[in-house]
């Protein structure tokens, strides 16, 4: 056995704390080292080289490279080491950087702990067998899963490309929270605009299957050949058979708060979500339908000429087989009555942001409207930014949209009430985007007064004559360091983004981490910013950090490029780690069989063994550790592979 | 510090979740303990029982081990695995006349970089207490 080890400087990123010198002469007189040696950048193109003309020269048949993670490199060096003719799998890497370098403050001990893992890496890499990855054919069709801006992108641009899409919507109707709005920034243009087209081309387009008012129940297989299960809900509508038409609704008894306007105003129990709804069908809600509640009515399938109404509709099973899976599941928004300094639920005039943008379309509760309950028209209005967001009681991110929202209300506000005096309160005004800046500057210039400061109180107990009626904000203005009351007719509150409400759930269904708090983690954050851990399955949108429009249909058509790239490619590599089985150990006891989560583990009908069906087979190893005659091994980890690593690292 | 810097502490963790937290408080370069030496296995059910006890027996003065959050595993229930493996180990390694301080296991995902650092951190002033385990002279083991 010839092992060649690499110690890399990354340049002082590793050398700068660790002594590479030194660690490097330590490694020569490792057993089986046959050459060591230190380069400035390991991954560089001379670094490579210098691991390849070593390989052909000393014919060497193992080789450890000390430098950053595996996660980061390994795949390069890999290829490195392939290209000059040795197995990819007789290589180790030893993350000197990421678990010394970075993380030890004394020199000395980073250097011992340097060479420990270095030692570990060569005595494992000593004992490594070569391996192939297995090849597995992907499936040309793509599940999207959420249909709001990022979903129908990714949608879009799968289908376009000629792939079979599953746009799986768990809201009777796809467009989510852009739906909703009525202009975005900077460039006001209005929402339902530039989104209808996209959310009609949706159903137009052949290649596209929407299941609106459906969920995924469960997802098995693997990259390439996901199975899943879809249930779509009852609509007691005939979606084949419904027009749209909305006569249904007109003539419904049943009323209950209209979730599309954020309960500002009430719909029918049978009723279409909204005008450009996507479908255009009817759907009946159990909870407020006359029928299902006291068992008389039906009225709607009295006017229903086209007979869509089905009472009796059961939930509908689906099972797809899916090559990739596109998580757009979106953001869920901040709950304003959790910032009880604001009186959110108590001051019918402390509105939300969200309200506020219900408000301003024309076909919203108030028909485009900005009034205060009582129907007058406000004299003033304070815009609160970071309500939910950049502190340690609620969420400590920042919303990354609340500024620019609220100057673009500000500029609504002006642009509907001339005259109107709008305070606008910020911790920091982050305007950082295309148009972002001279969209604030726009608003300066209109009169908006800006204020520094987090209002700790909002009252509607007076202290003076003028604050009689009135809500009064309490703040600091931070800049003047003074506390002021501003008594002002409406408060809207910019709320913050938080992970969607069913996001703990779904991180189980498709296997993929979340970040602290709550949202879908991605594999790299940098170079790999739309792929989680689980092959095959990415994300997009706000469902992995909150994000406005342009940044999440970038990411949108980001994943969907993964997804593509993929089913272009026809197949995709697995690692090579499969469990084995040694017959002669065996003693077919079977404890194993009931461990493996994946069925890959069965029992020979002739021999009475266990055997291993290798197309299952994930590489976890939860078997191997469970046999107590050591029959069973790992590809990749096996026992002897990872002790030797222990007796490295411990020697 | 030459005291401390002879305890050998081994933290088998899951590639998956674990590692990548140990990879993260790198990227934040969150300062920690240097007595605490990684290894990366597939899953922590990988983690055999008999690693463990050989992990004492070449000298470890402690064993982390650390896996996914419950619910999260990767291969969906493999943690549950370990746990229940761990829960019997203690048994046999407390018979041992093992420390409880000396062997632990943590959920750390790969977002918690920080919590890496912190479950170091404690683990190693744990067994920086007890002082190194004197299990193998005890017991002279063939290596």
């Amino acid at each position: 056995m010839k092992i060649g080890v690499y110690i890399c400087h990354c340049g002082t990123n590793i050398a700068g704390v660790v002594n590479v010198k030194e660690v490097t002469e330590y490694a020569s007189s490792l057993p089986n080292v046959a050459v060591a040696r230190d380069y400035k950048y390991m991954c560089s193109e001379p670094g490579q080289n210098l691991i390849g003309d070593d390989i052909r020269q000393y014919g060497l048949d193992g080789v450890v490279v000390a430098a950053c993670s595996p996660t980061m490199h390994e795949p390069t060096f890999q290829t490195a080491v392939s290209r000059a003719g040795m197995n990819p799998y007789m290589f180790q890497m030893a993350s000197i950087r990421e678990h010394v370098s970075w993380v030890t403050v004394d020199p000395e001990e980073a250097t011992e702990k340097a060479k420990k893992l270095v030692e570990a890496a060569a005595a494992r890499v000593s004992l490594q067998e070569p391996l192939a990855k297995r090849r597995i054919p992907v499936r040309q069709s793509v599940l999207v899963v959420g249909g709001g801006i990022a979903g129908i992108e990714a949608a879009l641009k799968c289908a376009d490309a000629g792939k079979k899409v599953y746009l799986v919507e768990k809201e009777p109707s796809i467009g989510g929270h852009m739906a909703m709005f009525d202009k975005t920034f900077p460039t006001l243009d209005c929402s339902q605009c530039i989104l209808t087209p996209k959310m009609v081309e949706v159903v137009r387009n052949e290649n596209i299957e929407l299941l609106d008012y459906s969920e995924v129940e469960e997802i098995s297989g693997h990259v390439g050949d996901f199975k899943v299960s879809v249930v779509r809900k009852p609509r007691y509508v005939d979606s084949t058979k419904c027009t749209g038409c909305g006569i249904c609704s007109t003539k419904c008894p049943g009323k209950a708060p209209d979730e599309f306007n954020m309960g500002m105003s009430k719909r029918k129990a049978i009723y279409i979500p909204f005008p450009q709804a996507v479908p255009l069908k009817a759907l009946i809600d159990r909870d407020s339908c006359l029928y299902y509640q006291k068992g008389i009515c039906k009225v709607c399938a009295k006017f229903c000429t086209a007979g869509a109404i089905d009472f009796d509709q059961e939930p509908d099973h689906l099972s797809l087989e899916v090559g990739a899976v596109i998580l757009a599941t979106g953001f869920k928004p901040f709950d304003a009555r959790r910032a009880r300094e604001y009186g959110y639920g108590k001051y019918p005039n402390v509105i939300t942001s969200l309200e506020f943008e219900r408000m301003t379309s024309s076909s919203g509760p108030t028909g485009g409207k900005l009034v205060l309950k009582d129907g007058r028209e406000p004299e003033s209005v304070a815009i609160i930014h970071c309500v939910g967001s950049r502190n340690v009681n609620d969420n400590l991110y920042c919303s990354k949209i609340c500024c620019m929202q609220s100057l673009k209300h500000a500029h609504l506000l002006k642009e509907h009430i001339p005259g109107v005096t709008v305070y606008d309160f910020f911790i920091d005004l982050r305007a950082a985007g295309k148009g972002y800046e001279e969209f604030y500057r726009r608003v300066m210039g209109e009169g908006t007064i800006m204020i520094r400061g987090r209002p700790a109180l909002i009252t509607d107990v007076p202290s003076a004559p003028v604050e009689k009626g009135k809500l009064v904000v309490v703040a600091e203005d931070t800049i003047l360091s003074t506390v002021q009351r501003y008594p002002v007719d409406m408060a809207i509150l910019s709320i913050g983004l938080e992970a969607g409400e069913d996001a703990k759930e779904l991180a189980r269904t498709f296997t993929c981490s979340r970040t602290a708090d709550g949202f879908f983690l991605e594999k790299h954050p940098k170079l790999a910013p739309v792929s989680t851990p689980t092959a095959g399955v990415f994300i997009a949108g706000a469902c992995q950090g909150p994000k406005d429009i342009p940044d999440s249909v970038a990411q949108a058509a980001a994943a969907a490029a993964e997804a593509l790239a993929m089913m272009g490619k026809g197949y995709f590599e697995l690692e090579p780690y499969v469990a084995r089985v040694t017959e002669e150990l065996c003693s077919g006891c079977g404890v194993c069989l009931n461990l493996c989560a994946y069925n890959a583990l069965e029992k020979d009908p002739q021999t009475g063994l266990t055997k291993v069906v290798e197309a299952l087979c994930q590489g976890c190893g939860a078997c191997v550790a469970a046999c107590p005659s050591n029959a069973l091994d790992l590809d990749g980890f096996k026992t002897k592979q990872v002790a030797a690593e222990l007796e490295g690292i411990l020697a | 510090m030459s005291e401390r810097k002879r305890l050998r502490i081994v933290a088998l963790l899951c590639r998956w979740c674990s590692y990548a937290g140990a990879d993260l408080a790198g990227v934040s370069r969150t300062k920690y303990a240097s007595d605490v030496l990684p290894i990366k296995v597939p899953c922590s059910a990988r983690m055999d029982p008999q690693l463990v006890i050989r992990a004492f027996s070449e000298g470890a003065d402690g064993v982390l081990l650390a896996g996914c959050h419950p619910g999260d595993c990767h291969y969906l229930k493999g943690n549950y695995k370990a746990l229940r493996r761990f829960m019997l180990l203690k048994k046999y390694t407390s018979q041992m006349g093992i420390e409880d301080e000396r062997l632990r296991l943590e959920w750390i995902s790969a977002s918690e970089g920080a919590r890496y650092a912190e479950v170091v951190n404690e683990m190693s002033a744990r067994v920086a207490k007890l002082g190194p385990l004197n299990w193998r002279r005890e017991i002279p083991i063939e290596t």
